[in-house]
């Protein structure tokens, strides 16, 4: 008997059209009778709330900076009270005349955290380009040279020290975090048991008090005479309470790495610290960049809680801007909302940027 | 025969307190020799080769290679690492490198080999494996016997004395098998030192100066491939043989 010829059947397309919009909205929206009537009941909610919504935020609100105008009968939101007061709820208790300087500066440093995300910059000189904008971020805003007017911590505030406090934490907070996860897993007791207490520590304790001490306890066992300023101690207790949680996200990344990656590693000769640099922590790092994210984008928004130690950044200098104020005292939703649009500002673009560097770090598992 | 290049001397290695993995090993190895070892799944033959470049340590015993005795000492395990490569059942290339740059890495960090002439090396290794045109890609991307014809290659290229091989095919598709023992089998024409610990069969009749029995955590026999297959001495071999070669 001859053997036969294997005859592969030619692909043919699928029955059912899946691509487009009319396919879409037919699977997604009406795929079977639950989603019909969840779509139905959505869709009159959203019919319902939304016209309300623009009508009370868009076309009958009061937009001039006139508090009599906003008390009118039928206004909706009351919009003046940003034009008002947006000097005060963006730079806090910063001298009035010398705010270009703050401007300046969250310039600079926005700019300097724009870049550092970017590919092409990720060299060595970044670093020193960190430090060449941090030292005149703290020029202009401290002043006493260069004929600037001194500006002392305590009256920083708003969006400039948000952004300063965000920033400086997470950077320094990250390298900690690397160090000190790689150390709880240290074959070195002393360092594996170090590591393990500070993390477990920090985690007991809320970040509140963890600012309280930095702020209040701190001081009583430095010696007499000899103080550190509050911002620098704040920013320190920040870092290490951010650091406390990334040391344990980036641990989770480091166990996902098989043991096989080491091994072989270590049969081509590569050193502790070679094989955790070129091996280990790049893929453990690409595992957890959304862990990571979320923990920049909580320390982002938990720089809010420094109000509670005199220290009024953004959300301080917003209660500020309005509690002192009896005319505007009564808008507050629309002085938060504004303030919300700026937080979310910020931690949608570090959202989706988390996303575009999962992009990147996954390019290797594509087929 | 030739001079030793490994020497185990009533070696003895425990996992914890009680499972007793390796009993008094007595083993030479002589320059260029090749061995197979085989045996049922838990002897202890994973392991022996491992405690060669010392991903496992010993605990009774001496264990000399190439001259070097291994303990503690990291300079020795570092020696030794230098002239021992090593492939692995599930390949473990570094998955978010290129082939080529699993290749270079060690020569450019480790042996401190300018960027170029590592690549030059490595595509040297690709081509004696045939597969220097996947160089660009990213391992995940090629098939299970491409990986591991790149993994011996990234061995190669440290230009070891002696390559050890942790049942290179098991992971592996049938179809795929061929390709790997091919490039063993010319690897074993050219001289290098090679364990191998495997089930291949015709791989061992093919290539083997010698064919190791571990049951046990010991070496019950070791003849040359010839006489371990036609006439095994102890019954736990012949055992071992009827069930491997029964269907």
């Amino acid at each position: 008997m001859a053997a036969q010829t294997f005859q592969p059947i030619p692909p043919r397309p699928a029955p059912v059209n899946t691509e487009g919009l009319l396919p879409w909205i037919r699977s997604n929206l009406f795929g079977n009778w639950k989603t019909s009537i969840g779509t139905v009941i959505l869709g009159a909610l959203l019919l319902w709330i939304v016209p309300q919504l623009l009508s009370w935020a868009l076309f009958r609100a009061a937009w001039a900076p006139n508090a009599e105008a906003c008390r009118l009968e039928g206004v909706g939101a009351c919009w003046g009270v940003v034009a008002e007061k947006y000097r005060l709820i963006i730079f806090g208790r910063y001298p009035f005349e010398e705010q270009w300087r703050p401007l300046v500066a969250t310039v600079l440093m926005v700019g300097l955290l724009v870049a550092s995300c970017a590919r092409p910059f990720w060299k060595p000189w970044l670093a020193l380009v960190w430090i060449a904008v941090l030292g005149t971020f703290f020029t202009i805003m401290f002043g006493g040279v260069l004929g600037l007017s001194r500006v002392e911590t305590d009256r920083w505030g708003g969006l400039p020290l948000t952004i300063l406090l965000a920033s400086l934490s997470m950077a320094m907070a990250f390298p900690i975090a690397l160090v000190v996860a790689l150390g709880r897993r240290s074959n070195l007791p002393a360092i594996r048991s170090a590591c393990t207490i500070y993390v477990e520590l920090i985690r007991g304790v809320p970040l509140i008090s963890v600012l309280f001490m930095a702020s209040f306890m701190f001081p009583l066992f430095m010696p007499q005479g000899f103080s550190i300023d509050v911002l620098i101690r704040v920013l320190v207790g920040i870092t290490l309470f951010a650091a406390a949680y990334m040391a344990e996200v980036i641990r989770g990344g480091l166990q996902a790495i098989p043991k096989g990656q080491v091994e072989a590693a270590a049969t081509l000769g590569l050193s502790y610290w070679q094989t955790q640099r070129k091996i280990v922590l790049p893929q453990a790092l690409a595992i957890v960049v959304p862990g990571i994210m979320n923990g920049f984008i909580s320390t982002f928004k938990d720089t809010s809680l420094v109000t509670i130690v005199s220290l009024y950044e953004l959300t301080g200098a917003m209660g500020l801007a309005l509690n002192s104020d009896a005319d505007w005292r009564p808008f507050k939703i629309e002085g938060y909302l504004f303030i919300a649009s700026i937080y979310f500002i910020f931690c949608f673009s570090m959202s989706r940027y988390s996303h575009w560097v999962e992009k990147q770090v996954n390019k290797s598992k594509l087929r | 025969m030739s001079e030793p290049i490994i020497t185990f001397d009533k070696v003895n290695k425990w996992y914890g307190n009680a499972f007793h993995v390796l009993r008094d090993i007595d083993l030479v190895v002589a320059k260029g020799e090749r061995i197979v070892i085989c045996g049922p799944s838990g002897s202890g033959k994973s392991t022996l080769i491992r405690c060669i470049n010392r991903l496992e340590e010993h605990q009774q015993g001496r264990l000399v290679v190439d001259g070097v005795e291994l303990s503690d000492d990291v300079k020795a395990i570092d020696q030794v690492r230098k002239e021992v490569g090593m492939v692995f059942q599930q390949f473990n290339l570094f998955p978010h490198l290129t082939v080529l740059e699993n290749l270079t890495l060690s020569p450019m960090w480790v042996g401190k080999m300018p960027k170029k002439e590592a690549e030059e090396k490595a595509m040297e290794q690709l081509n004696r494996v045939r597969i220097a045109e996947q160089a660009g890609k990213y391992p995940l991307q090629l098939s299970g016997g491409q990986q591991q014809r790149v993994a011996i290659a990234r061995a190669l290229c440290l230009k070891p004395k002696i390559m050890l091989f942790d049942e290179p095919t098991s992971a592996l598709d049938p179809e795929m098998i061929k390709e790997v023992l091919d490039v063993m089998i010319e690897m074993a024409s050219q001289g290098i030192t090679m364990l191998c610990v495997t089930h291949e069969m015709g791989f061992a009749k093919a290539v083997a100066d010698r064919v190791i029995f571990m049951d046990q955590g010991q070496i019950v026999e070791q003849n040359n491939p010839h006489d371990f297959f036609n006439n095994p001495q102890s019954e736990r071999s012949k055992d071992f043989l009827s069930k491997i070669l029964g269907h």
